[in-house]
């Protein structure tokens, strides 16, 4: 039975989500040199095209049709057959089936739009656009099916993640960390070479774009336009906000209060607030996100000390923020809030322990089967842009363009 | 005549500006800079941790003057730009060897 108000606030929250890729791009974009600019935003932009349309054809049904041994869907959903304007049986049974595959969809954009941050700067479209295809293909839909298909093994074990902690971020982020290691650093990085973040406004411009996609994000994965959606949205503000505010006293501490660190924080407080947000107590999210900050601080100082150059810290902001939601869910998840689950905090200690061995079992396939695509990839077309070609700038040398005109007009 | 060329700290520019007005000497190009000296770089804040740029934005003024001005020129641009710290900047001083006013033709000094 179809319920307006459902259907609305889950067709509103699929747009939401929609823009937060291209707000990731401005985030990405500003956190680069000026000469890879349009390069970084083309890993997201371009994506907006390539998976949209792989969903439609067979990623929905990989990820949502039904399940073939829990560990992937079959293709009853391919090319939108069987997906229409009735509800789903299985899925969001109060809005169209078609309105739930779009909301899904542009979570599989941004996914694979996120782990870009991993490879900025260095990375070959040609082979990026591939990888993109594999890893759409063979990480997301299959995690998704995992945890969010009906059927799907760690879905029947119960694990819990309410709107991607581990299916967007844990992911994301310990594939962007393989990657690194995979493609290698940035000439000059080891050496202390700048890697100035270029337009800082337009880091910060980006954040905002993806805070307010992010009620889409987590508050549509209520799936419903009552109580819980409002629940999910308070506990993704609360979290935002003490993520922010918290990275900057962090770097107050030992400098300065950055605009750079506020916006950093407030994306890490909403990435891991992701998996709990419509199972834990809103003020939970304040939690979240101070602890969110303090673990993504210490990650990016140690990554930087060792000389890792996962570039854009997906692994330290969004992978290790989402290990921490997720394990947060598992603590602080209360039958009140979301039916039938009490985390570890009201006695339910196999909660928590569920989500620990999620953690590592989506960590593990993320991390090793990222590596093996990436390597295959590396194998079969190279991975890098030449030398030179990176020091001139992927703007101009893979895409024959640059951002910012030069001497007048 | 000479060419002055000043690399100055940007915050500099208009005290210069003004004082050199003062003198009668109100033709000049401006550009934005970057450039380093006894200074060396700035340290900035990344999300964690810190990062060096090794070069500092300054102002480079460029103005031309006969040559009873020089010595003025040079003392003003001196006292106005000087904070007594580093990164205060230089001045070079070039001969020149003609001007010419584009919209009148005019030559030599009377360009100036």
């Amino acid at each position: 039975m179809i319920d307006t108000g459902d259907t609305a606030w889950l067709l509103i929250s699929a747009a939401l989500v929609l823009l937060m890729t291209p707000g990731l791009a401005l985030f990405y974009g500003g956190m680069v040199r000026q000469k890879n600019v349009l390069s970084t935003f083309m890993m997201s932009f371009a994506l907006l095209g390539i998976i949209g349309v792989l969903w439609l054809l067979y990623g929905y049904s990989l990820s949502f049709g039904p399940d073939v041994g829990g560990v992937i869907g079959d293709f009853k959903f391919a090319g939108l057959m069987n997906v229409g304007q009735e509800p789903s049986d299985t899925y969001a049974t109060t809005v169209p089936h078609l309105a739930f595959m779009v909301f899904q969809c542009m979570f599989a954009i941004i996914t694979v739009a996120l782990w870009s941050g991993g490879i900025v700067e260095r990375m070959k479209f040609s082979s990026f656009l591939l990888l993109a295809i594999l890893w759409f293909t063979f990480i997301y839909c299959p995690i998704a099916h995992w945890v969010w298909g009906s059927g799907g093994w760690l879905a029947t074990w119960g694990i819990l993640d309410f709107a991607g902690g581990l299916v967007v971020h844990v992911n994301a982020g310990m594939s962007a960390l393989a990657l690194a290691f995979l493609v290698g650093r940035r000439k000059g990085f080891k050496e202390g070479e700048p890697m100035e973040p270029h337009n800082i406004p337009m880091v910060v411009l980006g954040m905002g774009l993806l805070w307010f996609g992010w009620f889409g994000f987590n508050a549509g994965s209520a799936l419903t336009s009552g109580g819980l959606a409002a629940s999910a949205f308070v506990a993704t503000f609360a979290s935002g906000a003490a993520g922010g505010v918290t990275w900057m006293l962090l770097a107050w501490r030992d400098r300065r209060p950055s605009a750079l660190g506020v916006a950093t924080g407030a994306i890490a407080g909403l990435a891991a607030v992701t998996p709990a947000a419509g199972f834990v107590h809103p003020i939970v999210g304040v939690l979240i996100g101070i602890g969110a900050s303090v673990i993504g601080y210490y990650c990016i100082l140690w990554r930087t000390k060792r000389s890792i150059d996962e570039s854009l810290d997906v692994w330290a902001v969004h992978g290790m923020g989402g290990i921490w939601g997720t394990l947060m869910a598992g603590v602080f998840a209360s039958a009140a809030i979301y039916g039938g689950t009490d985390g570890l905090i009201w006695g339910g200690a196999d909660v928590f322990l569920k989500q620990l061995a999620g953690v590592v079992v989506i960590g593990a396939y993320a991390f090793g089967g990222t590596w093996v695509l990436g390597k295959l990839v590396q194998l079969m077309m190279g991975i890098r842009v030449p030398a030179d070609e990176e020091v001139v700038g992927l703007d101009i040398s893979q895409h024959g363009e640059r951002a910012y005109g030069g001497i007048l007009p | 005549m000479k060419k002055i060329e000043a690399v100055i700290r940007p915050e500099k520019l208009e005290p210069v500006r003004e004082a050199l007005a003062d003198l009668g000497i109100r033709g000049m190009t401006v550009s934005e800079v970057s450039g380093r000296g006894k200074q060396m770089g700035i340290t900035l804040q990344w999300r964690a941790g810190e990062y060096r740029v090794e070069f500092l934005p300054k102002v480079k003024i460029e103005v031309v003057v006969v040559e009873e001005d020089v010595a003025r020129a040079i003392s003003t641009i001196t006292r106005k730009a000087k904070t007594g710290e580093r990164g205060d900047g230089k001045i070079f001083i070039i001969p020149v060897e003609n001007a010419v006013r584009i919209s009148s033709g005019d030559q030599g000094e009377d360009a100036v």
